[in-house]
């Protein structure tokens, strides 16, 4: 009676197995989850991190290169000292920070290594070298870190640190992971992907432990790290180390550029500080007391700082008159001291006379003319067509909006247009008299000193300008660098608008300049002196030499040094004379400024 | 003498064909799992597992020899007497064995270590067919069911003490040989129903989903059939004790060792404590997910060379295989068993004797329990439950155990003419 039921054990055979292989199918062939769990598991992702490039100044001497420098790693479990005290001595290490290490390093694994004594620099290794061998469980990762063997430029070179999580976050390849060194600031931040290279990685195959096991598929998936490219700047060695020098002990700005391609010769923002102090080490502890410095040595003037352009913007003034054909070089105008004050000077003075002694009352009236060309009948109307006629113009010369320079973090400046006055005062509320501080360029002004290098630029180029610009070549290669540096902009000015400008310049400084004059070296310049509300007038002054084929433009910016004739003239005189020479003639004009008490 | 009078040619052959795959494959397996890139050993080294399984294998040849040479009335003649034998023996075990694991369940002998628990499988299946031999043991009346039940229970209860629950769950296998020879069905429907009905229970999370759709089936069944009243208390009382039995089965479950309760939920979501509890079938799954249509290759699986699976050379040496030969070589092993349990159905059904059926669904029952509970734990289909994979595993208790099971059939086989004669 029960013969048949064989049949039926037959048949629960068959499902088990059928049951079985299905399941079997759905997570070895359906379901591919799990090889890519299992690679995870026995994988290890080992990073093989690329040399960052290298940053040079325009004759190719070394502004940055790599130091190595050693960590020293621990694996706790083959970890065996006998005598501490001899190992501590050996390895300059105290015991309390051994043991304090060793027990992280044990608490984080067992059997992976974790850093025992973080950047041994290259000397001190040499000195541990030989005893490595004494001690199990100990070896030596090789990183390194940036070296700038002459200190200097460092708010233009930028620095190096770990990735913070707001960067982290912007990564959207996920190049970067946690720890990964970033550039923060200046070059090294601007050019990151240029100097960073590419990451390599190294496939290791792990047990559950962690244990290293050997390469994964014999490293068919290895990719190597590409070097990082080198970078060469604009930047003169020589002249940049010079005006660090003379900015020492002062607070500003001296930004020289090359007028024919906008190349920044010089970029020194004073008070400097020393980039070695933010590589290495010691990073986290040198930046918490920079930041902390209330001489702001991290704040980049040159690019962050805003000022009233105050006198040199009477020469912006001047072409756009003379573009407009509201100025001549005929037109005169009294110099009436009830309209705003004045030194003294021969009344009344033409164009080339006003340029020549700054006269703001010239200014002040042709300003007015500028504004009000009563293209509306209303006063009001026509104040704010003139103002944003004119805001249009000065934007033209590289004013009220960002440069482009090859650096973050660059300030826009302000020129002021119809809309900001609408918000002060209201619509239609405002005239002339409202905004005639404009005309000598105090009031709502604002410039940067890069943009009054680059005015400077502007008037040896007759009208035309290279945005300033720090790269030069990328790896050997000048063509590499982005397009928007070999971009000519046009102000918008006749050229021919420019000579008599250029021969008022020339002149000024016989009358307000005197110490910036070379003995053969034609220089044409302007002072400013930007008034401060709170202190001392900051000393301003642009430039460029030589007059007839300008190879460089140059403003200074000396914060609380009174008027531009002093400290900004003598020191961009110096400058001048230091790219032109290649030394300086002039002891006594440098030891003025060097000891930088600018009473006269 | 005729040629096919031979004992050789009554041997049966393809079993042992399918058998002796089984245990290369498995051996090759063993290496495998063991096997370390860097320090390469050879598979006969014997201080690696390859090399003592290849030990393990030899003696068991030796074994089969001797089973095959021995008298065949001997094992019929000595089944109660070796039952005996294993039932002191099981009784001393926990008092004498060596504790592995919280379980004392192994004897040491020397470098070796034998579970006697695994031997008592024969005996037992040898003293029920002994049992069952005669014609009257008729296992529809509740005297006989009870005696069949006690010849099994004895040795579980004694291996409980031990305890080995995996062990002395296989010995729950003998049901199958039960319902060939003669168990009502009845039996089986209810525990099927009681299986599925805790599957659920454990599975969902609100009994409700249970307890409505078998409300709503005893309802239609009441009205569907004749509407005695006998038979409506008899439907109804039932849909309530499964209703109950789900809402209690909760219960009952938190009251287990909390080492059980997790195997068991893991079981429904592996990813609740993917490294905890849940590493084992996690990781289990994991290597055999890998291996994926043909496999990593052979020695070339990584889950297991690198220890990730626990214990892969025993309970979970499927995963070597599912990892490097991938669903294909899982095919092929799963295909081997298939065959060789239906080969062996086969040979059970052409016995002459009812001792020898008997015992050969002993075998059969006992290799389809651990085969089926094993691949399926290392799948995630049943909870972790530490019992080996048949002539794959490492080990000699393991490997030994069911040698002799087998072969004590194979014999049984190849004298089933002089069986039938002896009877008569």
């Amino acid at each position: 009676m029960n013969e048949n039921r064989h049949s039926v054990i037959i048949i629960v055979i068959i499902i088990v197995g059928v049951i079985l292989l299905s399941k079997l199918f759905m997570i070895q062939v359906v379901d591919d989850s799990f090889l890519r769990r299992a690679e995870r598991n026995a994988v290890q992702r080992i990073v093989d991190y690329p040399y960052r490039g290298l940053i040079s100044d325009r004759n190719e001497e070394l502004l940055v290169y790599n130091n190595p420098v050693f960590d020293l790693m621990v694996i706790p479990q083959e970890f065996n000292i006998e005598d501490t005290a001899k190992f501590c001595d050996i390895f300059q290490i105290e015991k309390e920070k051994l043991i304090e290490r060793y027990t992280a390093a044990k608490k984080y694994s067992w059997v992976k290594p974790s850093p025992l004594i973080k950047q041994i620099s290259t000397t001190d290794f040499a000195k541990i070298q030989d005893y490595l061998i004494d001690y199990a469980g100990l070896f030596v990762m090789t990183r390194s870190v940036r070296a700038y063997p002459d200190s200097i430029a460092g708010s233009a070179l930028g620095y190096i640190a770990e990735i913070i999580p707001r960067q982290l976050e912007r990564d959207t390849i996920n190049y970067y992971i946690q720890g990964d060194y970033i550039g923060h600031s200046g070059l090294e931040s601007y050019y990151e992907k240029t100097l960073r290279g590419k990451k390599g990685a190294k496939y290791k195959m792990v047990n559950v432990r962690g244990v290293d096991k050997g390469s994964f598929k014999n490293g068919a998936l290895d990719t190597a790290s590409v070097e990082g490219m080198n970078l060469q700047t604009t930047i003169d060695l020589q002249l940049q180390k010079y005006g660090e020098k003379l900015m020492k002990g002062k607070r500003g700005s001296v930004v020289a550029i090359e007028p024919k391609t906008g190349e920044i010769l010089s970029m020194v923002s004073a008070p400097v500080y020393d980039p070695n102090l933010l590589a290495g080490a010691a990073y986290s502890k040198n930046y918490n007391v920079l930041l902390s410095d209330t001489t702001k040595p991290l704040f980049i003037r040159p690019i962050q700082a805003k000022y009233p352009p105050g006198s040199i913007f009477k020469v912006v003034q001047s072409l756009i008159g003379l573009q407009w054909g509201v100025l001549t070089p005929k037109t005169t105008y009294a110099c009436n001291k009830a309209l705003v004050a004045c030194h003294n000077h021969p009344s009344p003075v033409n164009l080339f006379g006003a340029i020549r002694n700054s006269c703001n009352p010239y200014y002040y009236q042709a300003f007015r003319q500028m504004i009000n060309q009563e293209v509306s009948s209303n006063t009001y109307k026509d104040t704010q067509i003139g103002l944003d006629k004119w805001h249009e113009a000065v934007e033209k010369f590289g004013l009220g909006n960002k440069l482009g320079v090859d650096l973050p973090y660059e300030n826009s400046g302000s020129v002021p247009s119809s809309s900001l006055y609408d918000r002060i005062y209201g619509k239609a509320r405002w005239k002339y008299s409202t905004i005639y501080s404009l005309s000598i360029g105090q009031g709502e002004m604002e410039v940067t000193p890069i943009q009054m290098a680059n005015l400077a630029a502007i008037f040896a180029n007759k009208g035309y300008y290279y945005t300033p610009h720090l790269i030069k070549a990328i790896n050997g290669d000048p063509d590499n660098i982005p397009e928007e540096y070999t971009t000519k902009h046009d102000v918008g000015v006749a050229a021919h608008h420019f000579d008599m400008v250029q021969d008022a310049m020339a002149e000024a400084l016989y009358g307000t300049a005197m110490r910036a004059i070379i003995k053969d070296i034609a220089i044409a310049g302007k002072t400013g002196t930007a008034q401060n509300p709170q202190g001392e007038d900051h000393s301003v002054f642009i430039a460029f030499a030589p007059k007839e084929d300008p190879k460089i433009a140059i403003a200074v910016y000396v914060e609380n040094a009174g008027w531009g004739g002093r400290a900004a003239a003598s020191t961009a005189s110096l400058m001048i004379e230091k790219y032109l020479r290649g030394h300086i003639e002039r002891p006594a004009l440098e030891e003025y400024v060097l000891v930088g008490d600018f009473a006269d | 003498m005729r040629q096919d009078d031979l004992y050789i040619n009554k041997i049966d052959w393809l079993s042992i064909l399918l058998y002796g795959a089984l245990v290369m494959i498995g051996w090759f397996n063993i290496y495998a799992a063991v096997y370390d890139e860097q320090a390469a050993k050879s598979i006969f080294d014997f201080s690696i597992n390859s090399g003592k399984q290849l030990v393990w294998i030899g003696t068991a040849v030796l074994l089969i020899t001797v089973i095959m040479v021995a008298d065949y009335r001997l094992f019929d003649n000595l089944s109660l007497i070796l039952y005996g034998v294993f039932l002191v023996i099981l009784l001393l075990t926990p008092f004498i064995g060596k504790e592995i694991n919280g379980q004392r369940a192994w004897f040491e002998i020397g470098p070796f270590r034998l579970q006697p628990g695994e031997f008592a499988k024969f005996a037992t299946a040898l003293a029920l067919a002994k049992f069952i031999e005669k014609p009257s043991f008729d296992l529809s009346q509740p005297k006989f069911q009870f005696q069949a039940l006690l010849v099994i229970m004895i040795p579980v209860s004694l291996i409980m003490l031990q305890p080995d629950t995996g062990t002395a769950m296989v010995y729950f296998s003998f049901f199958i040989m039960l319902y060939r020879e003669g168990m009502p069905q009845k039996y089986y429907i209810t525990a099927l129903v009681f299986i599925a009905i805790s599957l659920l229970s454990l599975a969902v999370d609100n009994n409700l989903y249970i307890a409505l759709p078998v409300a709503g089936l005893t309802l239609a069944l009441i009205l569907m059939g004749k509407k005695n009243w006998q038979r409506i208390v008899t439907l109804g009382l039932i849909g309530i004790a499964i209703i109950a039995y789900s809402y209690s089965l909760d219960l009952v479950v938190s009251k287990l060792p909390q080492h059980q309760q997790n195997r068991i939920m893991v079981l429904f979501n592996p990813d609740i404590d993917p490294l905890g509890v849940g590493w084992n079938v996690t990781q289990s799954k994991i290597a055999i997910g890998s291996g994926g249509f043909l496999g990593k290759g052979y020695l070339e699986g990584t889950q297991t060379k690198f220890d990730f699976v626990p214990e892969q050379h025993t309970d979970f040496i499927f995963c070597t295989l599912g990892e490097e030969f991938g669903w294909i070589g899982s095919l092929v092993v799963v295909v081997l068993f298939v065959a060789l349990l239906v080969r062996l159905v086969f040979l059970a059904e052409r016995q002459k004797t009812r001792f020898s059926r008997v015992y050969g669904y002993c075998v059969i029952s006992i290799l389809l329990f651990h085969f089926m509970i094993n691949i399926s734990m290392t799948i995630g289909l049943f909870p972790v439950v530490g019992i080996p994979l048949p002539f794959f595993s490492y080990g000699g208790s393991s490997l030994w155990s069911f040698t002799i099971l087998l072969f004590i059939f194979i014999k049984l086989d190849s004298h089933r003419i002089q069986l039938l004669g002896r009877m008569n």
